[in-house]
């Protein structure tokens, strides 16, 4: 028996997936949970695995290409005593694979008939754009026959042809430039990870009236803190760095604000309960962003090791989809590689972010007086549909304040 | 127009045709005197007289026989097989002589002959009287075979058949005689040999069939037609020559083929039909060739129950198309 794989829904927003590593070759012998294929969504990559025992049959989508949820990706033959094997270990489970099975609606779909195959290849239709009224979801002649018809009619009115043009195409042509590639040049294809990118980011820095604005801290206190600490925590194996306290005065901060935690739903402003945030990693082969969940139960301690924990996964490549989801807010340390200044975009559907940039040793006036004070900028995206000024000028005064509330005696 | 039955119109035909040609004869068992078992040369040889319409001894080999005779000496014989399931005696004669006998003289001799054979069931006539026996003979090159299905049909194919100058095996569905009636031209006409008939336009599923299943299939479409699927309905009227651009155009119209015949399954006329249809018009085909047929059994049941199920009726036939249809 033949069974169709299709693109799972791999998190609430994903629509499509990109196939980025086929680890099964058709006549490959798969079995139950098996990974059959690598998929890059949504900034990470999962691996989708069989639900059956069986053999690896056609492979329909390939590597690199972009795949809507639901589409089918590959086949695979399963004998039907495997199936049988199934139900019985788990009945409850094989009820609903074996309506999947016996619906007809999956296994005709994609039985064309002569004559369905003639007139499509004739008239230059995609059946995979029909909806088949046969038996099973069967495409009859009459289906093809009919969409020959609309076709004809289409082409007459230019303006409806537009109807039928996926908006994924326009959209990927309008970002399609022209450029002259001389001998030289160096040619590199677009990883599915950089098309993941730079899509949101258009998508991100498009949609949403961006803000900033900055702010300046004294954070003097919190570096004498961190080197007092960062001796001991490296002997627990954790390695301490600020990050963790920045997410702390982040989190707490929210608390006080919600809507700087919330998410934007068109008619609708979402304030979120839990505090999770996502995390800039930088990884060789591109960007991540991690999700810390419900940091607001977490000290300073279990901060440190939850980041070290993603940095240590994003490296690696192993992140998993629960580890890029649910992210309510975003916080960037663009100080690490020396930035001082950085207009970050946010992370949709979330409606701000903000980075901690580098800690620089400045003169600043205090009481009258110079001093040399280790002097740090906080910046900040906000969604100004959600967001006001106000509220971020507010929200981000806050955590300067409590960046500035560490002394080298504040017990952790 | 007279409205006549299937039989009166194969008597019209054989009383024109003896009234314009003087070398049509008649020849066969109770066919004089008793006018035929089924009545089909009634009065007859009061109008053309026993020379002309000859009783003959009860054996089908030398009533083919002298007609193939008759047929080389320059006659236009009309052999009547009393039911096809007599013709088995004759085969010999058929198969061996009157198929070869233009072929084996070079063109020096034909046999302008008319075998008219009864056959098919539903009447309760049991094991010998209710066969269908077509497909015995469709694979003899040399035959004609014609199994019309209307009074109109009947007539002008029967009067094209004594026309032609070569053998033809006309097969009569039994139950048709008195079962359909029709408007049939009182005068003489033909209707060409080889040459299908649409009765009946559709779009959803195309029937080819023959004799009485044209009209179980014409009642089932009728039904259907409340369902919404419109069936497209050839009557090949002509077994061979196959009429295989009406098929042909016939599976084009729907691309989903239900054929339907009475006589069995396997090797049945339909065999050859699905074979011209998978052969030429495969992609033109939106779905498998379906063939609807009597079971492989060796022949009509007589008990009643067993005769029903052995038959196709326009339930069985509506089934199949709405299966199709459905496809």
């Amino acid at each position: 028996m033949t069974i169709d794989i299709v693109m799972p829904q791999l998190g609430e927003s994903v629509t499509e997936g990109t196939i980025s590593r086929w680890l099964k070759k058709p006549g490959d012998p798969v079995e139950e949970y098996e990974p059959i294929c690598e998929v890059e969504t949504d900034k990470v990559n999962t691996e989708i695995p069989s639900l059956y025992n069986g053999v690896m049959g056609q492979i329909l989508a390939k590597e690199g290409q972009a795949i809507a949820v639901g589409e089918i990706i590959c086949q695979l033959e399963i004998a039907n005593e495997t199936h049988f094997e199934v139900t019985n270990k788990e009945a409850q489970l094989t009820q609903v694979k074996e309506t999947n099975l016996s619906d007809d609606t999956t296994s005709m779909k994609h039985r064309y008939s002569p004559a369905v195959l003639r007139l499509a290849e004739e008239n230059k239709i995609d059946l995979r754009t029909l909806s088949g009224s046969g038996k099973g979801g069967r495409i009859t002649r009459k289906d093809v026959l009919k969409a020959v018809e609309t076709k004809s009619t289409k082409s007459v009115e230019p303006a409806k042809q537009q109807v039928i043009t996926p908006v994924e195409n326009t959209k990927k042509e309008s970002q399609t430039f022209p450029s002259e590639i001389l001998v030289e040049d160096k040619v590199v294809p677009v990883s599915g990870i950089r098309r993941t990118i730079a899509e949101r980011m258009v998508k991100s820095k498009t949609e949403i009236p961006h803000a900033w604005t900055m702010m300046e801290a004294d954070v003097s206190g919190l570096v004498a803190l961190r080197n007092k600490y960062k001796h001991e925590f490296a002997s627990n194996g954790i390695p301490l760095t600020f990050m963790p306290f920045f997410i702390k005065a982040a989190v707490d901060t929210l608390r006080e604000f919600p809507y700087v935690n919330s998410i934007w739903g068109r008619d609708k402003i979402i304030l979120k309960k839990d505090i999770n945030i996502s995390v800039a990693i930088a990884a060789d082969n591109g960007l991540y962003v991690p999700v810390i969940h419900q940091a607001d139960e977490k000290n300073i301690f279990g901060i440190a090791r939850s980041l070290q924990h993603l940095i240590h996964k994003t490296r690696n490549g192993s992140l998993g989809l629960a580890d890029t989801q649910g992210g309510t807010f975003t916080v960037n340390n663009t100080g690490s590689f020396g930035s001082i200044a950085s207009q970050p975009i946010i992370n949709q559907p979330q409606v701000a972010i903000l980075s901690f940039e580098s800690i620089v040793k400045k003169p600043v006036v205090i009481e009258d007086m110079i001093a040399i004070r280790q002097r740090m900028n906080l910046c900040l995206s906000l969604d100004h549909r959600v967001l006001d000024g106000v509220t971020a000028g507010q929200f981000l005064g806050r955590v300067k304040e409590r960046l500035e509330t560490y002394q080298a005696n504040t017990p952790l | 127009m007279p409205v006549i039955s299937y039989i009166d119109a194969i008597t019209e035909a054989m009383r024109d045709e003896m009234e314009r040609d003087k070398s049509v004869f008649i020849l066969g068992e109770d066919v004089g005197v008793r006018g035929g078992v089924f009545r089909a040369t009634n009065g007859l040889i009061d109008l053309y007289g026993e020379d002309r319409v000859l009783d003959t001894p009860l054996t089908e080999s030398a009533i083919v026989g002298v007609g193939i005779g008759a047929a080389a000496y320059g006659l236009r014989p009309i052999a009547e097989i009393q039911f096809a399931d007599f013709i088995m005696p004759a085969v010999n004669q058929i198969i061996s002589e009157a198929a070869k006998m233009r072929y084996r003289s070079n063109g020096t001799f034909q046999c302008p002959m008319v075998i008219r054979a009864p056959y098919g069931g539903g009447i309760h006539g049991a094991l010998y009287h209710s066969q269908s026996v077509e497909a015995l003979f469709t694979g003899v090159p040399g035959l004609k075979i014609v199994a019309p299905s209307t009074p109109y049909d009947v007539k002008g194919l029967l009067l094209s058949s004594i026309r032609d100058n070569d053998p033809v095996l006309f097969f009569e569905h039994k139950k048709l005689y008195r079962l359909i009636k029709d408007e049939v031209p009182s005068e003489s006409y033909t209707v060409p040999i080889g040459k299908a008939d649409v009765k009946r336009e559709g779009s959803d599923v195309t029937v080819i069939t023959y004799g009485l299943m044209v009209h179980y299939t014409l009642e089932a479409a009728k039904k259907l037609e409340e369902e919404g699927i419109d069936v497209h309905v050839l009557d090949l009227r002509t077994l061979i020559p196959l009429d295989k651009e009406a098929v042909l155009e016939a599976t084009k119209r729907t691309g989903k083929v239900l054929i339907v015949h009475e006589d069995n399954k396997t090797s049945g006329f339909g065999a050859e039909v699905a074979a011209v249809i998978a052969e030429e018009a495969f992609f033109d085909l939106d779905a498998p060739i379906g063939r609807l047929c009597s079971p492989d059994v060796p022949s009509m049941p007589y008990n009643s129950k067993l005769e029903k199920a052995f038959m196709l009726n326009p339930e069985k036939i509506a089934t199949a198309i709405r299966e199709l249809a459905e496809l």
